[in-house]
């Protein structure tokens, strides 16, 4: 699984992998920070507080603009480091998946409800 | 025939930007399935692709337009609070969902998943262009990304279509009322 994901064809261009994996972790990443704060926000009223960016949308406005931020900054960030290079992508990918499908898990109002 | 302003953008969050965003999905997914598994006797044109990149693009602008419009136009409407002495709340949906133990449900679950769980079509559809974008047909040579990649345009599809059937269903217990007519047609009169 950990295996650098390499063109399956020998005729393929020769672009390394790792651009696409930086973009799949980023997602997965950006995907768990809006569940971690939507679920944060929701238990911690200081917390909830703080994310009141813009009144009338109220503290989904601070758990979005910071998720986005937190997404597009670590896009830039691993689109720096890995777009050379070939990543391991299966356990890139695995981990995005993961991260997804928490996020999918954190943000279903009964399993809120369980912390 | 007259609509109010804020119907209006209801119906063009939901309606325009949502619902065409779910029915793009579908084209999407058997696109990307064909483009990322075909055998070479299958080849698609550069024609095409550059098509579904443009495709893929636009359905970036959809999704974010969806959550944009939702969360700064429509949801500051949906959860105005009402003073204490008002006893009409039929111009506060939330309100009105909360009043009774038969639609406050509506809110605390579908309105709770929804207003978050919308965000992950975007991000997920904006990280499915971006790579088809970058790697075009040959990220069928990349089985690895290739199965993150369907996975989260199947995501983005799920997630639109939750936040979609309850943005309906709300609208359709407590729709957001109010603001300036506007005037479609003058009716016949009888």
């Amino acid at each position: 699984m950990n295996t650098p994901d390499i063109p399956a064809s020998s005729n393929a261009i020769t672009l390394t992998n790792g651009s696409g994996a930086a973009s799949i972790l980023a997602a997965g990443v950006g995907s768990f920070a809006l569940a971690v704060l939507a679920c944060v926000g929701d238990k911690a009223a200081a917390v909830e507080n703080k994310l009141i960016f813009y009144k009338p949308t109220g503290p989904l406005s601070g758990v979005t603009t910071s998720a986005i931020l937190i997404w597009l900054l670590t896009w830039g960030i691993l689109e720096w480091r890995w777009r050379k290079r070939t990543v391991a992508a299966g356990r890139v990918s695995a981990i995005a998946l993961a991260l997804l499908g928490l996020s999918l898990l954190m943000t279903f109002p009964p399993v809120v409800d369980l912390f | 025939m007259e609509i109010t302003a804020r119907s209006l953008w209801t119906l063009v969050h939901g309606m325009g930007f949502g619902a065409l965003y779910l029915l793009a999905c579908s084209g999407a997914l058997m696109e990307l399935y064909r483009f990322t598994t075909s055998s070479p006797s299958v080849e698609s044109t550069t024609g095409q692709e550059r098509f579904f990149k443009v495709y893929l693009l636009a359905m970036v602008v959809l999704a974010w337009a969806a959550v944009l419009t939702g969360a700064y136009v429509i949801y500051p409407w949906y959860r105005a609070a009402s003073s204490p002495a008002t006893t009409d709340v039929s111009m506060f949906p939330q309100r009105l969902l909360m009043s009774s133990p038969t639609t406050s449900g509506w809110h605390s679950f579908g309105m709770e998943w929804k207003e978050h769980v919308a965000w992950f079509a975007p991000i997920s559809i904006t990280m499915v262009t971006f790579v088809f974008i970058r790697y075009g047909r040959g990220l069928k040579n990349y089985r690895k990304l290739r199965t993150a990649v369907l996975s989260f345009a199947v995501a983005s599809f799920v997630t639109a279509g939750i936040a979609g059937f309850f943005g309906a269903m709300i609208n359709k217990y407590a729709p957001v009322r109010g603001g300036h007519t506007i005037q479609l047609s003058q009716g016949e009169k009888k």
